[in-house]
């Protein structure tokens, strides 16, 4: 039986690796990333899995060198944070296009400028666009788990997409917490042996990635990429129900707590998810009926179901570790979206907290849902997207 | 001790704060209890102040932010109760655990402790330099705040210290750090 270790989220990832034992790494250090690299290194060194790593000297051709090993027909993993990621760009939409199952861990950081390495969302929900998917953790147990679905997922023989895994920079990657490992042998044989169904080195049927599309057929090959998203929250639950037979954990789209009776609500990802969940009892204990919605699958983004779980509520704020400059938070935009194709359901703030490391407190938590209570009873939006936590 | 512990570790780069917090909270995982040890990261500086936390739960901790109501403070320095609040947000029954060669009496009074909250002191450097031959204060440290706290046996300790350091030291060092633990244990004194 598995019994709980106390690890930090990047010993917990690179052991993820370890048990998968993929055929490829080719990863550049970033940190809060670069402790789950160098664990997975020795891992290589120790003999202990079989994988290449391909030393590069950025995290541009880190990426290049996981989309050839990934053509060629290999199970290939690589991780990153911050500038790292922003440095993969152009080739994060080659690995999406040309529909190569990369796994790659993020560990959330704050982008430049100014220089911080501190834990926000600003990096991959820059990436939010390029075609991967992207699963979210709240902790070291969920960055795991999540970790080993996202092999099942991205190589489902009908998905084949690339997954990336968030995790909070320092908050989770660099922290101790309880969790616990699966048996190496358990692991393996949930993921299993990996077969490419179109590798580049069989020479015997000879095959083309990445060529130049024209107009011709451009539009369509895109229209293709958007109907293979269509399909990936079935295989994210399909997934999930059995990793619930190996772990006795539970996963879904989202996860929602309290929000059954819940008339306010907040919609909240990764760490501070777990610190918003004590403040939902706290001000239920104080008469305020709090609930909270934790996504996990961002991209694609369940809108239907989201949507459905938030229409009874009265008043909702979504809280964003990142910004879009000029726009609403990325995760208010993707909630508002879900809620206006409803037709119906509560009124939507924005609060925008803890960039570049801010500490999420819940005594935040607490006044957002005391300023959603208000509105819940009558009282009008003043600010729809606000800053929170700011030092005066 | 109740339901949840929260512990607040002041120390200055070097001296193995974080390292304590770390090996503590792989000790408290016995009896099925949740853990979580986490330093602040600012610039890692040898000398320069330093904060780390510790929560120990019989229930699933949630929380991902810096402990603001510690009910135990370590203190691995005691220079820093001239630069810093070390008593910022303490409970009421708080127990403070001092380096230093001061009697408890005096600390108490310097911490300006009310009669609830504990204060205990061991003289963890000079300990740390007979048993290891170096300054670092951080496993009489734990043995005191295990003493203070009744977190976890010494015998316990003594075992996760073991397999703690036996991956990356000699014998040794592994040796001088046990009675390193031992004798913070020992002789931490409250007053």
């Amino acid at each position: 039986m598995p019994k709980p270790v106390a690890v930090t989220g990047n010993e917990a990832v690179a052991n993820a690796l370890r048990q998968v034992n993929p055929d490829v790494c080719a990863a550049y250090p970033i940190t809060p990333q670069t402790d789950m690299m160098q664990r997975f290194a020795s891992f290589v060194s120790n003999g202990q899995v079989d994988t290449e790593i391909i030393l590069v000297e950025s995290e541009h051709s880190a990426m290049s060198a996981c989309i050839g090993a990934a053509a060629a027909g290999g199970r290939v993993i690589t991780a990153t944070s911050s500038q790292g990621l922003a440095l993969m760009w152009e080739m994060l939409f080659i690995a999406a296009g040309d529909s190569l199952p990369i796994i790659m861990p993020v560990v959330n950081r704050a982008l430049s400028a100014p220089l911080n390495i501190h834990g926000d969302h600003s990096d991959a929900m820059g990436a939010r666009d390029s075609g991967w998917i992207q699963l979210w953790s709240e902790n070291a147990q969920e960055a795991y788990d999540n970790t080993i679905q996202a092999f099942r997922i991205g190589e489902h023989p009908e998905i084949r997409l690339p997954v990336m895994i968030n995790m909070d920079g320092f908050i989770i990657s660099h922290s101790i917490e309880t969790m616990e490992y699966l048996e190496d042998e358990v692991v393996k044989s949930f993921v299993g042996e990996y077969q490419d169904a179109y590798p580049l080195l069989d020479l015997k049927k000879p095959k083309s990635y990445g060529p130049l599309i024209l107009p011709d057929l451009y539009h369509e090959y895109k229209r293709l990429q958007h109907e293979i998203m269509g399909r990936v929250k079935n295989v994210v639950l399909n997934v999930a129900e059995e990793f619930e037979k190996i772990s006795g954990r539970k996963y879904g789209l989202f996860e929602t707590y309290r929000l059954e009776d819940a008339e306010v609500a907040l919609v909240i990802l990764g760490s501070a998810a777990g610190t918003a969940k004590d403040v939902v009892d706290a001000v239920r204990d104080k008469g305020i009926k709090a609930g909270l919605l934790k996504p996990r699958l961002f991209r694609p983004f369940p809108y239907e179901e989201v949507a459905q779980a938030l229409e009874h509520l009265k008043a909702v704020c979504v809280m964003d570790r990142a910004d879009s400059f000029g726009g609403y938070g990325p995760v208010f935009l993707e909630v508002s979206s879900a809620l206006y194709q409803n037709g119906k359901g509560p009124a939507l703030i924005n609060k925008i907290y803890g960039l570049g490391g801010r500490d999420f407190l819940p005594e935040h938590a607490e006044a957002v849902f005391n300023e959603l209570n208000e509105i819940a009873s009558g009282g009008s939006i003043k600010t729809i997207k606000e800053y929170i936590g700011v030092r005066q | 001790m109740s339901e949840l512990v929260e512990i607040r570790w002041h120390g200055r780069g070097g001296q193995g704060t974080v390292t304590a917090a770390k090996v503590l909270a792989d000790a408290c995982l016995s009896g099925g209890r949740y853990v979580q040890a986490f330093p602040e990261y600012g610039p890692e500086r040898a000398g320069a102040p330093l904060r780390a936390y510790n929560r120990v739960s019989s229930k699933e901790l949630r929380l991902h932010c810096p402990v603001l109501k510690p009910q135990v403070i370590s203190v691995v320095d005691a220079t820093l109760l001239d630069a810093i609040d070390v008593t910022e947000g303490a409970t009421e029954d708080a127990i403070f655990i001092v380096n230093t060669s001061k009697k408890p009496e005096e600390l108490r009074a310097k911490l300006k402790a009310t009669p609830k909250q504990k204060v205990f002191t061991v003289d963890a450097t000079t300990i740390a330099i007979d048993c290891i031959g170096r300054a670092l204060p951080n496993s009489p440290m734990l043995g005191a705040v295990i003493k203070a706290t009744g977190l976890v046996s010494l015998e316990h300790l003594l075992e996760d210290v073991k397999k703690s350091f036996g991956k990356k030291f000699s014998q040794k060092i592994i040796d001088g750090n046990l009675e390193a633990v031992r004798r913070g244990y020992e002789e931490v004194k409250e007053g």
